[in-house]
């Protein structure tokens, strides 16, 4: 399909969802309520890492108005010796961070739950559990976890036969780095920290559980995935998965903090065990304490360059913060850090390493921008050495069609250098920058996902159309949606109504992340509106008497393919849904497919700051986002997934982290003293899309959402070292920490 | 302590709620009257997201006691529009895909309000600035502020 | 279960005897932007909360006929901002009320919230102090005046007495050539605590400081009036010798802490930085008065 021939696709349509949001009618997850229903409240460990030595619930079970107690004894066990993967979970985490078991892991590990019949009685019932607790010394960084006498967080992890703290590894490697390294002309080695930081969604985590007295549960909860919360429900409370309906409620931001559950299961057994409906709902504090952020790091990064600018080798070492719990996105670091390259020998190497801070979660391309962070730096680097421009340097060893990657694959058609060569082409990079400001780039890649996806496609009566999905809406998917559908079925775009099912009204479909949603589920769409319109020709041709190949569906009619077929008036959407019963039964169809085909994405960026240099406070003056998205099915909704995410990576590369202090508190638990970006910190985002179509997707599209975080880091770090001449390898670059580097290079001077 | 009574004007409609003395307005809002269109993102005034407008002032719903709404006028989100009639801010939210996952829209059109009232004529750094105390993490603000920029010249261009 | 009540007294006598009625577990209420923020965290659990929003005299401005003001302790950013002259007078104190939080915050923040909560990062206070206002205030044993800068004496606590209640503020009237001006230090470009704080209050005749006042902020228990700094600029030109030396006395007078905000190396550099940027721009204003 082409831009110009498209009616919807590519156009900026309404979303359906649009109008309960812009008048405060649609329902999130702390909105819902149910007649009796009842409060949750979870009480947490006060330490960062203690054993659990006894619980005693018993004064909070007599307090007034408390109607059941939760701990973890009520949770099923997954040993630690067996894995149990979910997805990219493993059971055995996941039933340890959402109630501790054997440890208190982090400060604010819940410990127990309490629901009673309002939230201030369940909080006071919360404080008579008596919890005897052995305190252990904890450590939070990433060098406090490998210290030889460093606290061990676990004794069945080992590495190397010893206890310890690293649970696992992952490499990669292509060629032979030693050769490469000795070939080169210029090598730079450096290395590199970053601050754990949050997703930051503006809504909380919340639920809402209702369990019948024959023990059905029906979850309404904030989530990635209505599918995940009724696998995790149901693995961890032991209900069957058939007895449990998850609702996904409308989510207010998610970038993977909501892909696991931390309620739902709490709730659920609250709710059995009280028989009332249990709402809970984390307060900021909460989310900011328990819920998982994403790793703080290390890495070490070289690589070596001809003085053309080949590259000949390049390595990258990385540590990442797991929490109290394996499971920190190595995956992401390792395999996406030097993807947009070609390079004959690469190595990566990742470290997943716990500590007593809460379990990360997924973030946006998890791992992927730490990943980069360090190898877009050096390039940097590697530029100003050999005099050429940064762009020209990623061109010179861009990764393109047929490329194989360090990380295994080899590479279909895709638009990285489509990106670079936009960039160098773009205002932006032509733009004159004044005293103390300057000019950084950076690119990116994220692998992206197919999976499973289900969708029903239904005509009503009055020939108009409802598409039921199964992913949780974040980002305005429901529109590109609506676009396809109408686009397929030649209709308006206003005709067709998408809502998102549940598990007990939608086939299952996996997580909201991965930026798989359009990519996934408009397969599913295309693949049922084609056998909707299979169906209607098929009723047309029966009207007619003609053989069903006689007929086309064009604009939203019915016809005869040519004159040969016979001289029949277009039959319209809506005159055969009148005619349902003639062609034996409702039209509709739906589609299970685990998609596949899903292919990388790259993107560029530019970033202009200045720097105040007696303050040391970093203005971001413009940013440019420069992207393969295949094809913009809704544009808007893509340009705002490559707006959001550049935010979120110019507030970790500035001023976003969690700051602990001794005893292992989370310090800054608010948006007070988190400090995420805020509308006068930013300037207007530039976006400039890129369609190669994705050959191997019905529309061309290829995911969205998660690159725009991947660049940034380093666009921002690199813009400030062209404009005061200083290179931060460290994260974030806060105003004192700038300001200190400031005056260390004056001093140097 | 036994519960206030009190009397106030939600949306221009004469509203009676019984609170505890330290209950926040939000709190009444949400789980007392059914008015959930003001969300709570952090409690603390610091996100926006229960932004309401108290007299014609704009203020936090988390940070105004309940007791305090006496006799006062309060307009919230579900006050915006008129029946179907979307307010302009709100059409424009639309249109111009000022929104994704929608938790601070609410609080964002409340506060763009106010400002359109007050102003009818905002740079876009006078957008930022009075937005600035509604946290956004999904747009990155650009279409926001372009959406409210844009509102404001079609009705300074209406009037 | 909640014992705490809520009262909004009419008179300043009923919420005097009220508040001092309610001992130490009383709270006075006036925007709540740090009362209800303390109480949602647990760190405060009011017996008895007196709103004192109704009280005529904390909500007033009044310019009287010499041409000072008298601010009533709970008039809050929004509607201090819209009067006709207090602003063009003082703006410096102003700004600093107004840079609190964000808009919904200045909708209800007052000077009086805000000195009596008694954070050393306090925004409302610097200027203030620098202006030389007068905070009055009435308790059981009656009214009294206190400077405001001998009103903070620790981070959280007044010199106020138990069951006195901030009543107004009073700015003196000033020469022709006099203005202020409110600077902050802050990471982002809203909605943080300041880092460091300077007010700076100057009188100029023909291009010279005839007098000056600097208060500083979070950088010290409490906002501090550096004498020294004011003594280097009266007489001066404002020229560079004249700025370095009160923004020497600047760094000089800081004795702050490391925290989540800042380091003590950072604002002890950052103050005299402030001083120099924050009476550029005071003299600006006074040489347009």
């Amino acid at each position: 399909m082409s831009e110009t021939t498209n009616k919807w696709i590519g156009q900026n349509t309404i979303r359906p969802d649009g109008a309960p949001k812009v008048t405060g009618s649609a329902a999130f997850a702390a909105d819902t309520n149910m007649p009796g229903m009842i409060w949750g409240s979870v009480l947490r460990s006060p330490h960062a890492h203690a054993r659990i030595k006894s619980i005693d619930t018993s004064k909070a079970e007599a307090h007034p108005g408390v109607k059941a107690v939760v701990t973890a004894a009520d949770i099923v066990d997954f040993p630690v010796d067996t894995p149990f993967p979910l997805g990219i979970q493993d059971m055995r985490w996941m039933c340890r961070n959402v109630m501790a078991r054997e440890k208190a892991l982090f400060h604010g590990h819940p410990v127990a739950a309490v629901a009673a019949t309002s939230e201030a009685i369940a909080a006071e019932a919360c404080k008579l559990i008596e919890v005897d607790y052995e305190v252990l010394p904890h450590a939070i960084e990433i060098d406090d976890a490998l210290a030889p006498d460093a606290p061990i967080l676990h004794d069945f992890i080992e590495f190397e036969g010893k206890p310890s703290n690293i649970a696992g590894t992952l490499e990669h490697t292509k060629g032979d780095i030693e050769a490469g390294f000795a070939e080169a002309d210029v090598i730079i080695e450096r290395d590199f920290t970053t601050r754990p930081v949050h997703q930051g969604y503006i809504e909380p985590h919340a639920c809402l559980v209702s369990v019948a007295a024959d023990g059905k549960a029906t979850i309404w909860s904030s989530s990635q995935g209505q599918f995940m919360v009724r696998a995790m429900t149901g693995l961890l409370t032991g209900i069957p998965q058939s007895d449990i309906r998850a609702i996904p409620a409308e989510i207010g931001g998610g970038f993977g903090g909501k892909t696991i559950v931390y309620l739902e299961p709490l709730a659920t057994i609250l709710s059995k065990k009280s028989g009332r409906p249990v709402k809970m709902v984390m307060t900021r504090e909460e989310v900011m304490r328990a819920s998982g952020p994403t790793s703080g790091s290390k890495s070490t990064i070289k690589i070596g360059a001809k003085k053309d600018g080949t590259i000949t080798a390049a390595e990258g070492i990385y540590w990442l913060q797991a929490g109290g719990l394996p499971g920190s996105p190595i995956r992401g670091a390792v395999g996406c850090a030097l993807a947009p390259y070609d390079i004959p020998n690469g190595r990566t190497f990742g470290y997943d390493v716990v500590s007593n801070r809460s379990k990360v979660a997924a973030y946006r391309a998890p791992g992927a921008p730490i990943g980069a962070f360090g190898i877009e730096c050096v390039l940097d680097e590697i530029a100003e050495e050999l005099g050429m421009d940064p762009l020209d340097l990623r061109l010179k060893n861009a990764a393109k069609e047929g490329t194989q990657a360090v990380h295994g694959p080899t590479y279909p058609l895709m638009g990285y250098v489509e990106s670079l060569e936009a960039a160098k082409a773009h205002d932006h990079y032509k733009a004159p920058l004044g005293p103390n400001q300057g000019r950084g780039v950076a690119s990116g890649f994220w692998f992206n996902a197919g999976g499973e996806s289900s969708a029903q496609v239904n005509i009503t009566e009055d020939g108009n159309v409802v598409v039921t999905t199964g992913h949780p809406d974040i980002g305005g998917s429901r529109a590109g949606i609506a676009n396809i559908c109408a686009e397929l079925l030649g209709i308006d775009y206003r005709r067709v109504s998408v809502l998102i099912g549940d598990t007990a009204t939608i086939g299952f479909s996996n997580l909201t992340g991965g930026s798989r949603v359009l990519f996934a589920s408009s397969i599913v769409v295309t693949e049922s509106t084609n056998n909707v319109i299979g169906t209607l020709c098929a009723l047309a041709a029966k009207i007619w008497d003609i053989d069903p190949e006689a007929v086309i569906w064009e604009d939203g009619e019915a016809r005869p393919a040519g004159a040969n077929a016979g001289q029949f008036p277009p039959l319209t959407l809506e005159e055969l849904a009148a005619r349902a019963n003639e062609s034996g039964g409702p039209i509709g169809a739906g589609a299970q497919i685990n998609t596949t085909g899903a292919e990388g994405g790259f993107g560029t960026h530019i970033c202009d700051v200045e720097v105040d240099p007696e303050l040391g406070t970093v203005q971001v003056l413009r940013y440019t986002v420069l992207q393969d998205v295949g094809r913009a099915v809704h544009p808007s909704y893509v340009e705002g997934q490559m707006q959001g995410g550049a935010v979120q990576a110019i507030g970790w590369a500035l001023n976003e982290e969690y700051i602990y202090n001794k005893n292992g508190h989370v310090d800054n638990p608010g948006f007070l003293d988190y400090r995420m970006p805020v509308a006068s910190d930013m300037p207007m985002i530039d976006t400039h899309i890129i369609e190669i179509p994705n050959p191997k997707h019905p529309q061309g599209v290829r995911g969205v959402g998660e690159v725009p975080l991947v660049p940034g880091l380093a666009a921002v770090r690199n813009a400030i070292h062209d404009a005061v001449g200083v290179r931060f390898n460290d994260l974030p670059m806060s105003p004192p920490v700038v300001l200190d580097a400031l005056d260390m290079a004056e001093a140097a001077e | 302590m036994a519960k206030l009574h009190i009397s106030t004007t939600i949306n221009g409609e004469p509203t009676e709620y019984l609170c505890a003395p330290d209950e926040t307005m939000l709190d009444v809002l949400r789980n007392g009257l059914g008015l959930t269109g003001s969300k709570e993102g952090c409690g603390s005034g610091d996100c926006g997201a229960c932004s309401i407008t108290m007299d014609g002032r704009l203020v936090c719903a988390c940070l105004v006691l309940a007791a305090e709404a006496e006799g006062s006028e309060i307009e919230t989100i579900e006050g915006m529009a008129d029946g179907e009639a979307l307010h302009p801010l709100q059409q424009k939210f639309l249109e111009m895909a000022a929104l994704q996952c929608g938790i601070c829209t609410p609080g964002m059109l409340v506060a763009a309000k106010s400002l359109l009232e007050q102003n009818p004529n905002p740079t876009e750094t006078e957008v930022r600035y009075w937005l600035a105390g509604n946290i956004c993490r999904c747009t990155g603000y650009d279409k926001i502020i372009r959406a409210v920029m844009d509102t404001a010249a079609d009705m300074r261009g209406a009037a | 279960m909640t014992d705490t009540q809520y009262m909004a007294p009419q008179t300043l006598d009923e919420a005097v005897t009220a508040f001092a009625a309610g001992g130490e577990a009383a709270r006075i209420l006036a925007g709540g932007t740090d009362l209800l923020v303390q109480m949602g965290a647990g760190m405060v659990n009011p017996g008895v909360i007196v709103d004192v929003k109704k009280i005529t005299e904390l909500n007033s401005i009044e310019e009287t006929a010499d041409g000072g003001f008298v601010v009533g302790a709970a008039v809050a950013g929004a509607v201090l901002e819209e009067h006709p002259t207090f602003g063009k007078v003082w703006p410096g104190v102003l700004e600093g009320l107004n840079l609190i939080g964000s808009t919904q915050i200045q909708g209800r923040a007052s000077l009086g919230g805000n000195l009596c909560n008694g954070s050393p990062a306090a925004d409302g206070v610097p200027a203030m102090v620098a202006a030389g206002a007068v905070l009055t205030v009435q308790g059981p044993n009656g009214r009294r005046d206190i400077p405001v800068k001998d009103v903070p004496t620790g981070p959280g606590k007044t010199s106020l007495a138990p069951g006195e209640i901030a009543v107004c503020f009073t700015f003196p009237p000033r020469p022709a050539g006099s203005s202020d001006a409110y600077l902050r230090m802050i990471p982002r470009t809203e909605m943080d605590i300041a880092v460091v704080g300077v007010g700076v209050n100057l009188t100029m005749k023909d291009g010279v400081c005839t007098d000056a006042s600097v208060g500083l902020g979070a950088v010290a228990p409490t906002v501090l009036l550096v004498e020294d700094a004011a003594k280097a600029l009266i007489g001066s030109k404002l020229d560079a010798a004249a700025l370095d030396a009160a923004a020497a006395a600047c760094s000089a007078a800081c004795n702050p802490i490391d925290d989540k905000r800042g380091t003590i190396a950072y604002r002890t550099k950052v103050a005299g930085v402030l001083l120099k940027r924050t009476a550029a721009i005071a003299a600006k204003r006074a040489a347009g008065v």
